[in-house]
């Protein structure tokens, strides 16, 4: 009885420690992006959205957060549509080598950010699509669409085998079938993949650094700014970017378990 | 003799090494309710999905009013199906699923509500047209599942265990509310199910599979009173199979010569037992004497009480002969506690020999 309170407790403590790792150096950003002193230090300084203006002002900046939205959009859509795709792929189809095409569907995101980075430039290089949106796009996408297509996969395991059968069954050739049944079934997955890519590719940083060009993306540019000078614009930034992330991040959450907490319900 | 609906013409299927269905030879006609049964991975499923073209024969050929169906894909056949799991569409309300098969074959929003309720509303279950189908009771799911079958007026409907998820009182009140609705709309059932409750409750024929072959076809009666072979005699009912040497045969009666004694047996048409040769008749566990004391004459074999098993009115009771196989009989509780058994004790099981039934070799 006492060892099971004292285990809670250090677990309840070690949960603590491990959040404020995570969000201790976060939560600082914002306050020192509210604060007027040019440098870090406490006591803080006054209130003021002087940082937040400079921002706004700031063309660069603009230009940055058009890339990194364009970007990300495009890539969740993309990433989405061949996770969706893939996933579909697996769940339908058997076939001698699968374990290989899933092995190389997967393997994007074990291989290092900067080996990826690398080699995408390279390649890019050669084929010509260097510095470009567009080349951004295209090794994001081949980055989170294995996260895309895990998170759909699961929603399919989930799926009566007789659900695409029951369609054909009542009338639905393959592709209606896919439109009216497979498709809405996994809606919360399709938009909770969405809002993950979309996360990841406005967060990520290396591969956009190597192979943006002039076509910066807003990592890139508050890498740029720090290097330059201690400037706390980079705070404000920073805080922007969280909550955009932290956004997505909690409504794919918060989609998949509404939908996940319906179907228990009710099935008992 | 009704039309043929369907036919069955020396269809087989393999999957890889694995023979699920071997040269099947039937005919479903127009308007009957016909139950396929059989143990697990007998091939009555496998039947079923060739029928709803879910599944492509190896061999053979079937036939839809004279139309080779075998390669037909499944959205281009009337063949709606009711599925063991019910694959309801868990997005779409209760209405909107029985929608579904009028809205791929064009119907207009406007008929397309109007039908569907009018479905719901006939299987009683109208008020619950808007509900998500999550929140609905099985029994009430279960009519949703039939009324999206149903709405498209199919010729045919297929049904692969759809009782099987319900609770005993239940699947009474759906037995008999299927039987109705069959009989209304003068429709093809084909059901599938391992439960010969049900098989025998509702079917006007049923087809008894085993590894992948007919066993049986016939009227339940016939079914359950002349197996035509051991695999049915076992699977249907509860009968005591005898084995032993054919004595002589006289047309009408053979004699059987066993460990357990003589057995005369009265012969069906179509046997013609060779003497000499091994072969089994069938006594049903309802259909004999029990008694303390050895009836003078007839077919008898003492036998010692082992267990009983009591199922509301009726009990059937495990005896062991003298050879010490099993014996089962069943009789009606009241008759048994006139008779005031004991564990171990001695009885006599007696029958006449019209009551048994020959099945040769087999």
């Amino acid at each position: 009885m006492n060892r099971d309170r004292m285990l809670k407790w250090f677990l309840y403590g070690y949960l603590a420690l491990v959040l404020i790792f995570i969000f201790a150096p976060i939560i600082f950003s914002i306050i020192f992006s509210f604060n007027s002193d040019r440098f870090p230090t406490i006591p803080l300084g006054s209130f003021t959205l002087k940082w937040y203006e400079t921002i706004w002002q700031d063309p660069d900046v603009w230009e940055a957060a058009r890339n990194s939205l364009i970007v990300s959009l495009s890539v969740a859509a993309i990433a989405t549509f061949l996770g969706f795709a893939t996933a579909y792929t697996d769940y339908r189809y058997r076939f001698k080598l699968k374990p290989v095409y899933l092995a190389l569907i997967l393997l994007p995101p074990t291989i290092p950010l900067i080996i990826l980075a690398l080699a995408m430039l390279a390649w890019f290089a050669k084929i010509g699509l260097a510095g470009k949106v567009i080349s951004i796009i295209i090794a994001h996408s081949v980055l989170t669409a294995p996260f895309a297509m895990a998170i759909i996969r699961l929603r399919l395991s989930q799926m009566d085998v007789s659900l695409e059968a029951a369609a054909w069954n009542l009338g639905a050739d393959q592709w209606r079938a896919l439109r009216r049944v497979i498709v809405p079934f996994c809606r919360p997955a399709i938009i909770s993949s969405f809002c993950l890519t979309a996360a990841v590719s406005f967060d990520e940083f290396a591969i956009a650094w190597f192979i943006s060009g002039l076509n910066k993306t807003i990592p890139v540019i508050i890498l740029e700014i720090v290097t330059g000078n201690i400037d706390p614009q980079v705070n404000a930034i920073g805080s922007f970017v969280f909550l955009t992330s932290i956004t997505l991040v909690v409504i794919a959450q918060v989609v998949l378990m509404t939908r996940e907490k319906k179907e228990k319900v009710h099935h008992g | 003799m009704a039309d043929a609906l369907v036919e069955f013409d020396s269809v087989v299927k393999r999957f890889g090494d694995f023979t699920a269905v071997e040269t099947m030879n039937f005919t479903i006609n127009e308007g009957e309710f016909i139950a396929i049964m059989g143990p697990s991975g007998c091939g009555k499923t496998t039947t079923l999905r060739m029928l709803a073209g879910l599944e492509a024969p190896s061999g053979g050929e079937i036939r839809m009013q004279g139309r080779v169906m075998n390669h037909v894909p499944p959205h281009e056949r009337d063949t709606p199906m009711v599925w063991q799991s019910l694959a309801l569409f868990p997005f779409l309300n209760a209405r909107e699923n029985v929608e579904f098969g009028l809205e791929m074959r064009g119907v207009d929003a406007v008929t397309r509500k109007k039908k569907a309720l009018e479905w719901l509303d006939r299987l009683e279950i109208g008020e619950f047209s808007e509900r998500d189908i999550n929140s609905l009771s099985g029994g009430q799911k279960q009519r949703v599942a039939l009324a999206r079958s149903l709405v498209t007026e199919p010729k045919i409907l297929l049904l692969d265990e759809p009782l099987s998820a319900l609770d005993a009182n239940l699947v009474i009140r759906m037995q008999s509310m299927l039987s109705r609705l069959q009989r209304e709309l003068g429709i093809t059932f084909v059901y599938v199910t391992h439960s010969q409750s049900e098989a025998f409750a509702m079917a006007d024929r049923v087809v008894i599979m085993s590894r992948g072959h007919i066993a049986q076809i016939g009227i339940p009666k016939d079914i359950y009173r002349a197996p035509e072979n051991r695999f049915v005699a076992e699977f249907v009912g509860r009968n005591n199979i005898i084995t032993g040497t054919v004595k002589s045969s006289s047309g009408k009666l053979v004699t059987i010569d066993g460990s357990l004694g003589k057995f005369k047996v009265a012969l069906g048409r179509g046997h013609q037992p060779v003497i000499g040769d091994v072969a089994s008749f069938v006594i049903a566990a309802d259909l004999v004497h029990l008694t303390t004391t050895k009836p003078k004459a007839g077919n008898v074999i003492e036998c010692s009480l082992i267990s009983e098993e009591f199922i509301g009115s009726v009990v059937t009771l495990f005896l062991e002969t003298s050879d010490g196989s099993e014996f089962k009989v069943q009789i009606q509780e009241r008759e048994l506690s006139d008779m005031d058994l004991k564990h171990m004790g001695r009885v006599f099981v007696s029958w006449e020999s019209d009551r048994a039934h020959f099945i040769g070799a087999g």
